[in-house]
Order: C-alpha cells, then sequence, then structure tokens
C-alpha cells in the first residue's frame, strides 16, 4: 500500500519559467522563483531594461534548474575557436550557435537584445526554425568564453559538439531549385503571354511577320527548359537507361523532347507555333512539385553520427592544473578530468574514486554501472556524481564506441530517396504503353499520309506526358509531410512515406521508447513523517543513483545530520540518525528500509508505460508482426510478454551489433522492418532497418541518425497515424486514375493527328492542376479522420 | 503595329528587373527563415538597435 508520506506545498508558479515551486520558494520583489537561478536571471533583465521579455509572452523563461553548470574556457584556446568562428577579421567576429531551448517570442527578442547585456557584442539574430542565433562581437571587448557563459546565465546554453568544427552551412533547400523555380516561372510567364496573339486567332498567312516573330521569340525563350531547368530530368533519365532501368525521368523526358523537337520542327519550317507553351508548363509544375515534396523540419537533423554526442574539448590535466584540450589532439595517456553529467570520450582507466557511468546511452541499460579505481570506463558512458579523472588507454577515434560506429554495418546506407519506387514502377509501364501506341499510330498513318504519321506520331508523345504521374507523388506525400509535422511526426523526406506503406514488421526497443526514461517509484509500507525525514538525510549523503532517486521522492528536505554514515558498495548505506540506525540496502523485492533493524518497507522501481501503450500493441499486431529489443536485463519481462502477441519476439539483453544482427535476419527472411527507438545503442538497428523512428521526449533531444522523429506524447497515437500513412496510398491511385482519364482524352486526338497547341496547352496543365489539387485534398480530408 | 516590338522588349526588361529581384531574394537567404522576420517586425524597436 502507498501513502503519502508529506502534503505537498501549495503551487506557486515561478515568475521567470512558470514551473510551480515545489522544492523552495524564494520571494523578492513581490515575485516567487522556484530557483536561484530563475531569480537571478529576473534580475538581470529587470536591472538591463530587458523587461520586456516577460510582457511578450507569460513566463517564457527557460527554468535554470536542470541547466547544468558548465566551463567554457576551452573556446578561448586560439585552435578551437578558429574552427567555431564563422568569420572573423581579428576585431569583429561572428559566430553560429545552436540552442535547443529556443522556444517562444520572447527568447527571439531576449536573444536579439543581447548586445544591451554585453558591450561587445554588436548584434544577434535568430533564427527561429533552426533555433539557431548568430552572433557579431567584437572581439577584444570579449571572449568568446563570456559569450557563452552569458548564454548558458540567463538559460539559453548553446549546444556546442564535436560536430560544429568543420561543419558545412548546409542551406536547407538548395539555391538552385529556387533559382530553377525563378528562372521557368519567368519563361512560362512570358511564352504564355506571347502565344496569346495566337491562342486568338493570329493567322499564319495573313500576319506572316508577327507569327514568326512570337515563335521565333517563343523558340529562343525557351532554351534554358531544356538547358537549364529541364536538364536535371534529361540527365537522370540518361543515367537511367543506361543502368537499363525505365524510371519515371524516362517518360518525362520523351515528353520533354518531343515537346521541343516538334516546336523547333514547326517554327523553323514556319509550319506552326510550336508548343513551348506547353513545355514551360511542365517544366514548371514538375519544379514547383520538387520543391513542395522537400518539406524540412529544420531544428531536427537526421544525419546525426557519434560527433554529435561528443563535446568540443576535455579537461586535460598537467601538472595538477586543468587545460582545456581539443578532443582530436587527445592522445593515450593523457589524464583528463570528467565532471558530473559530461561525456567520457574516450576509452580510460579510472584514477581516483569511484564512478557511477551511464551507459544508457550506448547499451539502452539504464542503472548506471558501478566503477571503481583501476578499473576501465568506456567511451560513450556519463558520470554521475563527483569529479573523476582518467588515464586515456585509447586516442577518441580508436575508442571502443567510435569503432562501433565506423564498423561496416554502420556505414550510411544509402537509402536512394531521390525518386519514388512507386513513380518509377508506374513510369516503367507507362513508357512501353506509350511506346506501344506511339508506333501503332505511326504504322497505322504511314501508308495513308506521311506528314500526318509524324504529326501524330510526336503528338501522342507530347501528350501522353506523365506529368500526372510525376506530380501526384510529391504533392500528396509532400502535404502528408507537412500534416504528420503538425501532429509532431517528423519524417525525414517523403520518399520515408512509400518505406513506412510497405513495412510487415515492426520493432521496439523498451527503455526510453515503449517506456518513460525516468522510473516510477513506489513506497510500499510505512513511514512516519519524522521517519521519512531520516530516510531523506541518509539518502542524501551517497551519489549513487538509486539513493539520490530515493531523496527526490522525499518533497521536504530535512537534511538532518548523519553521523557513522557507512557505504558497502553493491549492498546499501546506513548511517546514525537523531539516535536511530537507519538503513537504505538492497533487497529482491527493491531498495528495503529499516530504523533500528525494524523494516520499514521497500521501494519498488517500476518502468513507466507510455500512455496507450497497450491500445496501441492490440491494434499494430492486427496488421504487424511485433518484437521486442531490450538493451536492458529482463527486470520486467513478464509484464512485457503479456502485452506483447504470441508470436512475437521478445530479446532482452541486446547489445547494440545483436539489435542489428536482429533486423538483418528478419530481413533476410523477407520482412521489410521499421524499428522504433531512442537512443545511440539503436543507431546501428535504425539505419539497417527500412525505416527507423526515434521517439524523443522533447524536441531538444539528441537523436540518432534516423529516418524519422515522432514526440512521445502522441505515441498512444501511433497506430492511427499507420493507418494514414497507409491510406495516403489511396490517394495516388486515385490521382493515376485521374490521368489515365485526362490521357485518354489526349490520346484520341493524338492518335488522329488532330493535336493542336491550345488543346495541348489546355489540357496539360489542367490535367497537372487538378492532380494537384486531388493529392492535397485528398491528404487533407483523410487526415481528418485523425483527431478522433 | 510596328510599337508592339518595342512594347515587348520593354515587358521583357521589367520582367527580368522583376526576375534579377527573386534571384537577389534567393542568395540574400531570405528563403532560408520565413518565419522570425515575422515575430521581429512586431517587436517595439525602443533604441533603433536594428540595421
Amino acid at each position: 500500500m502507498t501513502k503519502p508520506i508529506v502534503s505537498r506545498s501549495i503551487k506557486v508558479a515561478c515568475a521567470h519559467c512558470g514551473d510551480s515551486c515545489i522544492d523552495e520558494q524564494l520571494i523578492s520583489t513581490n515575485q516567487s522563483f522556484c530557483c536561484v537561478g530563475c531569480q537571478t536571471v529576473y534580475h538581470l533583465l529587470q536591472s538591463n531594461g530587458l523587461s520586456q521579455y516577460y510582457d511578450l509572452e507569460n513566463t517564457p523563461g527557460v527554468s535554470l534548474k536542470s541547466i547544468q553548470e558548465e566551463k567554457f574556457a576551452y573556446l578561448d584556446e586560439p585552435e578551437i575557436q578558429t574552427q567555431l568562428l564563422n568569420f572573423t577579421d581579428g576585431k569583429t567576429a561572428k559566430i553560429t550557435f545552436y540552442i535547443p531551448n529556443i522556444h517562444c517570442i520572447s527568447c527571439i527578442w531576449l536573444l536579439e537584445n543581447l548586445h544591451q547585456l554585453e558591450k561587445g557584442i554588436f548584434q544577434s539574430t535568430v533564427n527561429f526554425l533552426k533555433k539557431e542565433v548568430y552572433i557579431s562581437f567584437h572581439l577584444p571587448a570579449i571572449k568568446l568564453s563570456q559569450i557563452a557563459a552569458l548564454l548558458h546565465r540567463i538559460g539559453y546554453p548553446a549546444n556546442i559538439n564535436l560536430a560544429d568544427i568543420d561543419k558545412e552551412d548546409k542551406p536547407i533547400i538548395s539555391k538552385d531549385l529556387y533559382y530553377k523555380i525563378g528562372v521557368t516561372g519567368f519563361i512560362f510567364g512570358n511564352i504564355m503571354f506571347m502565344s496569346f496573339p495566337e491562342y486568338l486567332g493570329l493567322d499564319k498567312t495573313q500576319d506572316a511577320f508577327y507569327f514568326q516573330f512570337f515563335a521565333y521569340f517563343n523558340l529562343v525563350l525557351g532554351l534554358p527548359l531544356i538547358f537549364y531547368s529541364g536538364w536535371d530530368y534529361l540527365h537522370a533519365a540518361f543515367l537511367g537507361l543506361k543502368q537499363k532501368t525505365l524510371n519515371i525521368d524516362v517518360p518525362i523526358s520523351i515528353g520533354i523532347l518531343s515537346l521541343f523537337g516538334r516546336s523547333l520542327f514547326e517554327i523553323i519550317s514556319a509550319t506552326g507555333p510550336g508548343y513551348m507553351d506547353s513545355l514551360a508548363g511542365l517544366i514548371f509544375f514538375l519544379l514547383v512539385g520538387k520543391w513542395f515534396q522537400q518539406k524540412t523540419y529544420h531544428s531536427i537533423s537526421f544525419e546525426r553520427d557519434y560527433q554529435s554526442y561528443f563535446p568540443v574539448a576535455a579537461n586535460k590535466i598537467e601538472d595538477e592544473i586543468e587545460i582545456p584540450v581539443s578532443l582530436k589532439k587527445l592522445k593515450t595517456d593523457d589524464k583528463i578530468r570528467i565532471r558530473h553529467q559530461e561525456l567520457i570520450p574516450a576509452d580510460g582507466i579510472l584514477l581516483n574514486g569511484e564512478a557511477y557511468i551511464d551507459y544508457s546511452f550506448v547499451t539502452g541499460e539504464s542503472a548506471p554501472v558501478r566503477v571503481q579505481k583501476g578499473d576501465l570506463i568506456y567511451a560513450g558512458g556519463r558520470q554521475n556524481g563527483t569529479s573523476i579523472d582518467i588515464k586515456l588507454t585509447k586516442a577518441v577515434i580508436q575508442s571502443y564506441l567510435v569503432q562501433l560506429w565506423n564498423e561496416h554495418t554502420f556505414e550510411h546506407k544509402n537509402k536512394n530517396q531521390h525518386n519514388s519506387k512507386l513513380a518509377n514502377k508506374v513510369g516503367k509501364y507507362f513508357t512501353i504503353a506509350i511506346l506501344v501506341i506511339a508506333f501503332a499510330t505511326l504504322i497505322y498513318w504511314l501508308p495513308i499520309d506521311s506528314t500526318k504519321a509524324i504529326n501524330a506520331f510526336s503528338a501522342v508523345l507530347i501528350i501522353a506526358c506523365p506529368c500526372a504521374v510525376a506530380l501526384s507523388i510529391p504533392f500528396t506525400f509532400g502535404n502528408v509531410l507537412r500534416i504528420l509535422g503538425r501532429n509532431q511526426i517528423f519524417l525525414k523526406s517523403s520518399g520515408v512515406i512509400e518505406n513506412i506503406q510497405g513495412v510487415t514488421h515492426i520493432v521496439f526497443d523498451k527503455t526510453g521508447t515503449l517506456t518513460e526514461r525516468k522510473e516510477k517509484m513506489n513506497f510500499h509500507g510505512f513511514l512516519s513523517s519524522d521517519e521519512a525525514a531520516m530516510v531523506q538525510s541518509l539518502a542524501n549523503q551517497s551519489s549513487h543513483p538509486r539513493s539520490q532517486q530515493i531523496q527526490q521522492y522525499f518533497p521536504e528536505k530535512a537534511n538532518l545530520e548523519v553521523s557513522q554514515f557507512r557505504e558497502t558498495p553493491g549492498k546499501g548505506i546506513e548511517g546514525l540518525i537523531c539516535g536511530s540506525l537507519v538503513s537504505i540496502h538492497k533487497s529482491p523485492q527493491g531498495t528495503a528500509i529499516s530504523i533500528d533493524g525494524k523494516r520499514n518497507g521497500y521501494f519498488e522501481h517500476l518502468p513507466i508505460l507510455r500512455m496507450g501503450l497497450d491500445k496501441v500493441i492490440r491494434k499494430l499486431q492486427k496488421k504487424y508482426t511485433l518484437s521486442l529489443l531490450s538493451g536492458d536485463r529482463n527486470r520486467h519481462e513478464s509484464y512485457f510478454k503479456k502485452l506483447f502477441p504470441n508470436n512475437s519476439e521478445l530479446h532482452f539483453d541486446a547489445s547494440p551489433s545483436t539489435k542489428l544482427q536482429f533486423i538483418k535476419d528478419l530481413q533476410k527472411k523477407g520482412a521489410t522492418v521499421m524499428m522504433i527507438g531512442d537512443g545511440l545503442n539503436d543507431a546501428g538497428a535504425l539505419q539497417q532497418a527500412d525505416v527507423g523512428l526515434v521517439i524523443s521526449e522533447d524536441n531538444n533531444n539528441f537523436s540518432p541518425s534516423c529516418d524519422g522523429v515522432l514526440a512521445a506524447t502522441i505515441f498512444n497515437q501511433f497506430n492511427s497515424f499507420m493507418e494514414y500513412i497507409q491510406s495516403s496510398r489511396k490517394v495516388i491511385y486515385l490521382s493515376y486514375g485521374f490521368a489515365l482519364l485526362y490521357n485518354i482524352v489526349g490520346l484520341s486526338y493524338a492518335v488522329q493527328g488532330n493535336l493542336s497547341p491550345v488543346i495541348a496547352a489546355i489540357l496539360m496543365p489542367l490535367s497537372s492542376i487538378s492532380i494537384i489539387i486531388l493529392g492535397v485534398m485528398g491528404s487533407w480530408l483523410l487526415s481528418k479522420n485523425l483527431k478522433s | 503595329m510596328k510599337i508592339i516590338l518595342l512594347l515587348i522588349a520593354i515587358s521583357l526588361l521589367v520582367a527580368l528587373g522583376f526576375l534579377c529581384a527573386f534571384f537577389w531574394a534567393v542568395n540574400d537567404g531570405q528563403f532560408e527563415d520565413d518565419y522570425t522576420p515575422s515575430i521581429r517586425i512586431l517587436f517595439d524597436n525602443k533604441k533603433g538597435n536594428k540595421k
């Protein structure tokens, strides 16, 4: 039975961050604060005339409780600095910081007014979507470390990691595509303009001069369509043919070339106005489709490797002095100091004290590992507790984790997402069908009228251009991508949607995926409030994670005096408080509490399951085979056995490489696998799987490279999202049916040799636009079911 | 009627001007962040610190 031990204090919201002041409540200038950090920031901003920060949004601040102390001295090392700065001429310097905490209007306002806090800062500009701030500052007046420390102090710590060094700044959508759309739009508009006289009945013989003028004008204006805007399609088709495949670019290229060839012939032979208007329209719509498809989530990086987890520098100890040293310069036998919550950058031997290393990043096991002096510590772990010194046995590059990452299996598999698989498949049959019809027309007309035969032949190739097929996927899936994004599922590209549609087997990671990262503690037994204070005070003496958990369990911090404190590694702790011998020790049920030899009860540690987990599993098992892979020891095996259907495989104690192997084996058996995980330990499996999704508890979380990120809060609706993604394929089929109708109409003109440029100029854009509307509307209507 | 040729030339120049403006905008990075400027414009600039 669980009993409330002490009543919680009444909730008061912190004036800075809006959290309720549970642990402590500081009051000054009629405002309440949850911690000293929040109070300091509030007064700092007030005294610098930046109180508008609090007017733009209610309690916009970031709680400073969760922000660890950090040292930034390493930023002033010249070598590191030059690698991080975007630009410097010795006086002015510019730098880009990635700040995950940027979340509201107030954040933008404050970060763009940094110059009011520090004189040396000239200007700062925020990119909200990328969560970046660009700062230009006066190098002699302020150090880089001071800027980093300032950001840290006001609750916006910059995320500086190894991957920032030598990184290229890639624009979100290549500028090239924008240029192409601009040029093509320009050409499209002007050609349409020049074609109007002809649409309205300009006579070829009466106004021969103007007729010729407009035709040549269009032809010249249209040259960049082939050699610039449409070149990618021709090139891709050429490459495809070279590899003996008929991809979707082949029929598009046939369309482009026949449009252009026919126009060239008509204009030079002065027999007609050509089809340059249709050509421009076709390429314009194709490019817009390409742009629409590229919805990207600026603040989420899908391509992370170990470098994104590693800091830029470590504290090397030389003659008892700490010197920040770039990680790349660390060598074997160097001594480094690691503080609480810092990452261990390379394998090494513990030199002093004892460490509790949290390897959950690497192995998925959530309980920290206790390491004693002289033991080996592996890179990728995080120290919990006091600071420790390590003598490196390997350089960063040779460490276990990095080796693991660089193993062949972790190589970036090129999941080719340039072209849609479905479109390529359809494109293949489409090409064959069109060529058959075109040659049939040619053979039919050839004995009757050879000019008409050529006309009809090229007309078939022109009108049957698969613009509808090429447009329906970009617009439909592009819109699905946006709708999912609004619902907190962020996919890397629209190719992922197609991959998800093919999935037959879903593999889950356990810790952090099906359960929350934190464990829940239940107390079974009884403690009076005096006894609770004693247990809390004892637990407070130890840095062991379990003790810390217990200490935090009690809302009231009594912190009584403890004497004769004794810690038995692997067993528990005990001490004398107010004359009673209190002991916290390991027991089969959990962590037991005894006072004066009498057992009061025990703490049970339970995983917190994600909300709606059983529903999601129940629904998913109807369509997919499910599996569970856990890096944890099988602490809660029986529970998960009940949860999962009988045919699913459950594996515990899985290492990163066994997870990877499991996925490989499934794929060998012909399954298309989706892996859902959360940490670095799943990275290999996520890469190997056909679709790798990562669950993230907050968007600032690091996620390993994957195909998509989904917010933990919407996990209970995961099954309906899968259904939605599945059903979006129906929209594509419908669009194809529609395109077929247009083609039948167009072809019926074409095979008779009656296709006039006006009909082509109406029919082609009309089919393109209706396909676009159908795709966007269809995917939107289907998403209406999601909310239920 | 020949005057139409001159008009076409002028209209093309105007259109080219807009194309150049678009190029300039892309080059300037205006399409890279289409969210923050919409917020920034709402701030009261008391001290006129933005260029």
